[in-house]
């Protein structure tokens, strides 16, 4: 039942959430005007790599090529994986538990072995290299730090596996310490850290040694919802500062937002959408991503004509929707008409508009900065419209009668899966 | 600001919320107490009250005193530079007397045999004879009957019983004891066995607990990191042993070992030997027998630690640039150590107190301190070098215990 919104508080909780971390990136934006995710998400044609900061796949920092695998032989738990992975570029793979983000993750970082194909660093084949030669730092989710030595002995743990002398440790370690706002806390042992701190050590310990790459599985897993949006913003300054390549692992759609150049959207092994933020949020190119993306209405109908970029889509009983084709081929089949609750009018002006329905208020749920109203409408009763808290509101109660229009652009016509 | 705290920290019916909380946890803390009553009247009884009592037999002996009371107390005054006078050869007499007439000369001749080995008989030979004598002067008297009351070393001997305590056990447990005049002196070589003993019996126990943990620990790291479905069927191989009773384990090694035994056939027949090696009633096979018997202990315990390191810490340090042995032995087994800690030091104290393996499996030089006791206590009736060694045994290991503790930290430690 993937096509419904959930109506709980819990859901509508992230959906607020979603909303800070797009307030958070269009800042982040602000700042960085020059950065990939604002000149791609420009280029809506582009899909995939090839865009940006790559000139070319040739050229890729990390490549995987047709990776595959297995970890019993008779399900993959990625299937077929071809990603390119650019310098400098912080690329968050996205999905749902179980979708092999962290099996993909282990075996770029040389713990789990491909089934098939191969993984090229810097265009070299790492298949046969082993972790310890890959110079690839990690960040793990329960933070992995080691219990019997100090957060300094942690943090020169890889410079003395380097054989780095004492001179040359020391000064890094303390510099280490000190990115991550740490300085006073080396003698202390990692039980004597709040989770935070811990976290922060995590990362300064991955970073020590100055590693071309960065994974990190889920790192902020572990941490309160406060502590996590300052981490976010942490490590993308780090990320911003350093130049570091990051691999970043998340199911938390607003934390991949809020940080990444690129999102792989993975599911049930497979990456479902490979694209900045922007572009993910407002391109889904199917009907998964549409759904795990932000909150998103969806429609379920039938592509009665094909027009080009758009379609017209009959929704039983109800009428005919002018949607951009995405992700349709065929007159005759099944769609998902996939639309976002924000850019959903109320009551619109006749004729401004070529989809408009009438539909009957359910429920409306004041929350603040704006308000949340389910509907009826062709046939489903669990469309939401979000009203912002502007002047003009208009005070809906249930049961009332209202139009709902939207523009053909807002609507996308996908996959029925 | 005091008075508001003085007011808030009463209840609702004004009484103070201290008092109310010392109330609840009183009734608290007497409610845990009853449960542990009878374990810990158990313990006491069972336990601590023969242990103290024990302890106490070691350094406690009142033979001569309530047996010779007249000599004992006639001695008081002896300076012991030369023989007692008349006065206290009459106690003697007379005590020699009462004990034949109440058949207690058996005690004071096995008393002083401990010491004096050999005079045991001739003291009660005398105290029969001793019995007829009528009239003084008893010095010559009891000298003609047995030279023995003519010597020093027997009435300093009877001097020191005088007292109810005496060190004589303890000294002969670390192979002293007390020369003719009362001075300490070393034991004569066929008396000055207990240290050897004491030092085999560390050396076996230190022997045995190394050979447990260099089998226990690649085993227990085999456990720890096995997919479940292998480390049950190993975990139930590795601890088979515990549901085998300690006596039939003792005794397949024996027909394993023995001179016909499976082992050595085994090797004849591989051409490995040309003559059946003496593999039991020796050293060698009281350290098989007690590292097989002793190897759940250790690994157990090394075992529950191992269970509770993530993997993720060496895929860390691997990620970090350690190769797999380098990020095994800074990281791992560092994390290991109270495991290791805690199964050598469960083991070693084990094996301390060996008895029955040594005494099946071991020739006579492999008998440890446990031997003795038992020998002293079921076959000389010597309860006294019983309680001595016993004593001293638990004083080393709670010696042990404290030094470990200083040096490891108990609380590190993980017992499972
Ligand atoms: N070591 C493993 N052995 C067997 N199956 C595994 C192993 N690790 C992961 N899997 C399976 O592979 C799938 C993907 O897991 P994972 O990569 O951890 O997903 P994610 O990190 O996205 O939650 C899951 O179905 C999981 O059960
Ligand atoms: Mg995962």
């Amino acid at each position: 039942m993937r096509h419904s919104i959930n109506l709980t508080r819990l859901k509508q909780a992230d959906a607020h959430d979603l909303d800070r971390a797009r307030e958070k990136l269009q800042s982040v934006k602000k700042q960085h005007g020059d950065l990939a995710v604002g000149g791609a998400a420009t280029a809506g044609a582009a899909q995939g790599p090839g865009r940006g900061l790559m000139s070319g796949t040739n050229s890729a920092f990390v490549k995987f090529s047709e990776v595959q695998k297995t970890y019993d032989g008779d399900t993959l738990v990625v299937k077929n994986l071809n990603l390119d992975i650019a310098r400098g570029e912080f690329l968050t793979m996205l999905g749902p538990s179980g979708s092999g983000k962290t099996t993909t993750l282990m075996m770029l970082a040389g713990f789990e072995v491909p089934t098939n194909g191969s993984i090229l660093l810097e265009a070299r084949s790492i298949d046969a290299m082993p972790p310890h030669k890959r110079d690839i730092g990690m960040v793990f989710q329960s933070y992995a730090l080691f219990p019997h030595m100090t957060v300094e002995e942690n943090l020169a743990f890889p410079l003395k596996v380097r054989k780095l002398g004492r001179a040359e440790i020391e000064p890094r370690v303390k510099r280490a310490l000190e990115r991550v706002r740490l300085g006073g806390y080396g003698k202390r042992r990692p039980a004597q850290l709040s989770g935070g701190q811990q976290q922060r050590v995590a990362l300064a310990r991955a970073l020590v040694f100055d590693p071309k790459l960065v994974l990190m599985d889920e790192p902020l897993g572990a941490l309160d919802k406060q502590l996590r949006e300052q981490m976010q913003l942490e490590i993308k300054h780090i990320h911003e500062d350093l130049g570091v390549t990051i691999v970043y692992v998340t199911h938390d759609q607003s934390e991949a937002l809020t940080m990444s150049d690129r999102i792989a959207v993975f599911d049930d092994g497979i990456i479902q959408q490979l694209a900045p933020p922007a572009e993910l949020y407002e391109r889904p190119q199917n009907a998964f991503v549409a759904q795990f993306i932000g909150e998103n209405n969806q429609l379920h109908g039938k592509v009665v004509a094909m027009n080009g970029t758009t379609c017209k889509v009959e929704i039983a009983g109800a009428g005919n929707v002018q949607a951009l084709a995405i992700n349709v081929d065929a007159v005759g089949r099944p769609t998902v008409l996939s639309l976002r609750p924000e850019r959903v009018q109320l009551n619109p002006t006749p004729g401004t508009l070529p989809n408009v329905f009438s539909a009957e208020v359910a429920e409306v749920i004041y929350l603040g900065d704006h308000v949340r109203t389910r509907v009826s409408v062709c046939g489903h009763n669990d469309f939401v419209i979000k009203l912002p808290n502007s002047e003009g509101l208009v005070r809906l109660e249930p049961g009332a009668a209202i139009t709902v229009g939207w523009k053909t652009e807002d609507c996308r016509a996908l996959d029925a899966n | 600001m005091v008075t508001m705290a003085v007011q808030i920290a009463r209840g609702p019916d004004g009484m103070p919320l201290r008092t109310k909380l010392a109330r609840v946890e009183r009734r608290r803390k007497l409610r845990a107490f009853t449960l542990v009553l009878p374990l810990l009247l158990f313990i006491l009884i069972g336990f601590v009250l023969p242990i103290g009592r024990m302890m106490f037999n070691a350094v406690h002996d009142d033979t001569l005193l309530t047996l010779m009371p007249r000599t004992t107390a006639a001695l008081s005054a002896w300076d012991g530079a030369d023989l007692p006078d008349e006065s206290a050869y009459a106690a003697l007499a007379e005590d020699l007397k009462q004990a034949w007439a109440q058949r207690a000369t058996g005690a004071i001749a096995k008393r002083i045999n401990y010491e004096l080995p050999g005079l045991g008989s001739q003291v009660t030979s005398s105290a029969r004879k001793a019995s007829t004598l009528s009239a003084g002067p008893y010095k010559p008297a009891l000298i003609e009957i047995n030279p023995l009351w003519g010597r020093q070393d027997v009435w300093s001997l009877l001097k020191r019983g005088s007292s109810a305590y005496t060190a004589y056990y303890l000294l002969r447990s670390v192979d002293y004891q007390y020369g003719p005049n009362s001075e300490i002196v070393a034991s004569p070589p066929e008396n000055a066995i207990f240290w050897d003993m004491f030092l085999r019996t560390l050396g076996i126990s230190i022997g045995v607990t190394a050979a447990t943990l260099l089998l226990g620990f690649p085993v227990a790291y085999l456990l720890a990191t096995l997919p479940a479905k292998y480390s049950n069927l190993l975990m139930i191989m590795v601890v088979l042993p515990f549901w085998t009773s300690l006596l039939v384990r003792t005794v397949a090694w024996v027909v394993l070992l023995q001179q016909h035994g499976v082992l050595n056939e085994m090797l004849l027949g591989l051409h490995i030997i040309s003559q059946p090696a003496q593999l039991i009633f020796n050293r060698i096979g009281t350290v098989i027998a007690m590292t097989h018997i002793q190897l759940p202990f250790t690994l157990l315990p090394i075992y529950s630690v191992m269970k509770t390191i993530s993997r993720t810490h060496v895929r860390a340090a691997r990620s970090l640039g350690a190769g797999p042995f380098y990020a095994f032995w800074k990281v791992y087994f560092p994390q290991t150590l109270p495991g290791i800690a805690a199964g050598s030091l469960l083991t070693f104290i084990l094996c301390l107190g060996y008895y029955i393996t040594p005494a099946m499996v071991g020739g006579p030089n492999d008998q440890m301190v446990g031997s003795f006791i038992a020998h002293y206590t079921n076959e000389e009736l010597n309860w006294g070098m019983a309680s001595a060694l016993g004593a001293i045994l638990l004083t080393a290991t709670l010696v042990l215990y404290y030094v470990f503790n200083k040096l490891v930290g108990v609380d590190r430690i993980k017992m499972g």
